[in-house]
């Protein structure tokens, strides 16, 4: 176990989910399986439209598996909860909050005291690197310090698993990489499992310590593979032969799943 | 607003600089000079009888009516008419903000209520709410009611649309948010859905409070006995027609105070959004 509470074991089994129905049947999911250990940094990558959100939905219990079943340290899925806080790509924070009052939202939820509860929301905001940012409101904020607040408006909940869906799509390069970094160091510190939803092969292999590549709809794994890169990685890292060659076989994968989505658009 | 310099070979900073400089006064007085204009035509259509199809012999004089208002202003028995009228006002756009919030909330919110509440509020609301004087007038036992029942048909149809549309209007993501932090139903009404439609409301109420004016000065004029509206109509009865004038004025000035203060109020509770006031310089 790599955590101390040893909490955070994802079990996919067998996941199949279908949205609509005769003719407007979509199969976004089919047998998708996928075990991560406690504490543990997962990224699912695959081409755009393959149903990699759907499965993060189905572990937040935004939407329920077709067949098949989700479960998060032996229970099952059957609903949204602060255990398993999702952080979305963009613009979720809530606009009518200050930054504190947003982190402090889900203790407010438990009914934890305010007292208790702004001390804690601090210790997160420091621990984005956000001290002194408690009275802004969201719209005052650059997109990735929103992003920032996304995550320990996540992490202030303890929660068993962090989902990110694609939370550094929306910015650009140079902010992207500082977030990773900073995702990074805040890992270090919680050691909470993260599912990690992206299409940026370099992002995928850059943070987690397992790549599963996705095939084009319906979506289930194609390969899941270990990056043995050193922690922690300095941002060079990215330049190393070891980096490169994994970076090679992954693309070669997604190439030919992206082909696969544009040549096979539906059965 | 910046406006560049009209006439144009390019510009050094420091020249285009002066036609703003200049803006920064000449702006008040031209409008300033505007509302002069505009009293002085008045003057002299009425001081020479003007008759060009439209009649002015009978129109008071800016001055008759500063007299008017000097005089009316100094003595009890207007503010009495006034007081009636705010009264109405405030008592009928209260109860048209407690229905049309709540109904608004709940028929935005719950698909079932919105076909259950929804068709009859859709089928009354293309009736003026003047219309409904005579019907009014049947139902309610005095005259008072009445009045504000009228007021309050007329601010109902505006809050409640606009907080049905603001509500609908909030974003499903930040629903989900709220559940994956642990958000029940009641909280994310209270801390998601209510926030979320407050513009929306302040926009229904500001509009509201517009209409339910019009509507009180239209019910006080059929069938008043005190209100502004009813001070204005006798004045034309009983030929005081500087007083028709002063009624008209301090309607109007009335009905903006009292769009001001929802604004106020509305900006005071809605602290998040960008200030319209600090946009351009």
């Amino acid at each position: 176990m790599v955590n101390g509470a040893g909490t955070g074991r994802i079990e996919i089994t067998d996941l199949g989910i279908v949205f609509g129905r005769d003719d407007r049947r979509v199969e976004a999911v089919r047998r998708f399986t996928l075990m991560t250990t406690p504490g543990e940094f997962v990224a699912l990558l695959g081409p755009s439209g393959c149903g990699k959100t759907t499965v993060l939905n189905a572990v937040a219990g935004f939407v329920q598996p077709t067949v098949g079943r989700v479960m998060v340290d032996g229970e099952p899925v059957v609903e949204p909860g602060a255990d398993r806080g999702m952080v979305f790509q963009q613009h979720s924070l809530f606009p009518w909050k200050t930054v504190l009052a947003n982190v402090e939202f889900g203790l407010k939820m438990r009914g934890i005291g305010s007292i208790e509860r702004t001390a804690q929301a601090r210790r997160y905001l420091n621990l984005v690197g956000l001290a002194g940012f408690e009275r802004a409101y969201p719209g005052e904020l650059s997109g990735g310090m929103q992003q920032r607040v996304g995550i320990a408006r996540v992490l202030v909940n303890r929660p068993r698993v962090m989902l990110m869906d694609e939370p550094f799509g929306a910015l650009d390069a140079q902010t992207r990489l500082t977030m990773q970094e900073l995702l990074l160091g805040v890992w270090r510190e919680v050691r909470t499992t993260v599912l990690f939803v992206t299409h940026d092969i370099d992002e995928a292999i850059f943070l987690a310590d397992r790549v599963a590549v996705m095939t084009a709809r319906p979506g289930q794994i194609r390969d899941l593979m270990p990056v043995k890169l050193p922690r922690p990685r300095p941002a060079e890292v990215i330049a190393t032969a070891e980096f490169m060659s994994l970076k090679a076989r992954v693309l070669a994968q997604v190439r030919e799943e992206s082909g696969r989505a544009w040549i096979e658009p539906r059965p | 607003m910046a406006t560049a310099p009209l006439v144009g070979a390019p510009a050094a900073p420091a020249e285009a600089a002066e036609p703003l400089r200049l803006v920064g006064w000449r702006r008040p007085v031209l409008r300033a000079s505007s509302i002069g204009l505009f009293l002085l035509a008045w003057h002299v259509a009425t001081q020479w009888d003007l008759d060009l199809y439209v009649r002015f012999q009978n129109i008071p004089s800016p001055g008759d009516v500063l007299a008017e208002a000097i005089a009316l202003f100094g003595s009890a028995g207007f503010y009495v008419h006034i007081l009636a009228s705010l009264e109405r006002i405030w008592l009928g756009f209260a109860i048209a903000t407690v229905l049309g919030v709540g109904l608004g909330l709940v028929i935005g919110w719950f698909a079932a209520a919105e076909d259950i509440l929804f068709p009859p509020i859709e089928l009354l609301r293309p009736i003026p709410a003047v219309a409904w004087v005579p019907i009014s007038i049947m139902l309610w036992p005095t005259e008072r009611s009445s009045i504000v029942f009228i007021t309050t048909l007329g601010a109902f149809f505006p809050i409640v649309l606009n907080t049905i549309h603001g509500v609908e209007g909030i974003d499903r993501q930040l629903v989900r948010a709220a559940t994956s932090l642990g958000a029940g139903r009641t909280a994310i009404f209270r801390e998601v859905v209510l926030p979320g439609a407050l513009p929306s409301i302040v926009t229904g109420l500001s509009v509201g409070m517009g209409v339910s004016w019009i509507c009180l000065i239209s019910a006080e004029m059929i069938s008043g006995q005190f209100g502004v509206g009813y001070f204005t109509w006798v004045a034309y009865g009983i030929v005081k027609y500087s007083q028709i004038v002063v009624g008209m004025l301090t309607i109007g000035v009335l009905g903006m105070l009292s769009s001001l203060v929802i604004r106020l109020v509305g900006t005071r509770c809605m602290p998040w959004l960008p200030r319209r006031d600090k946009g351009g310089a």
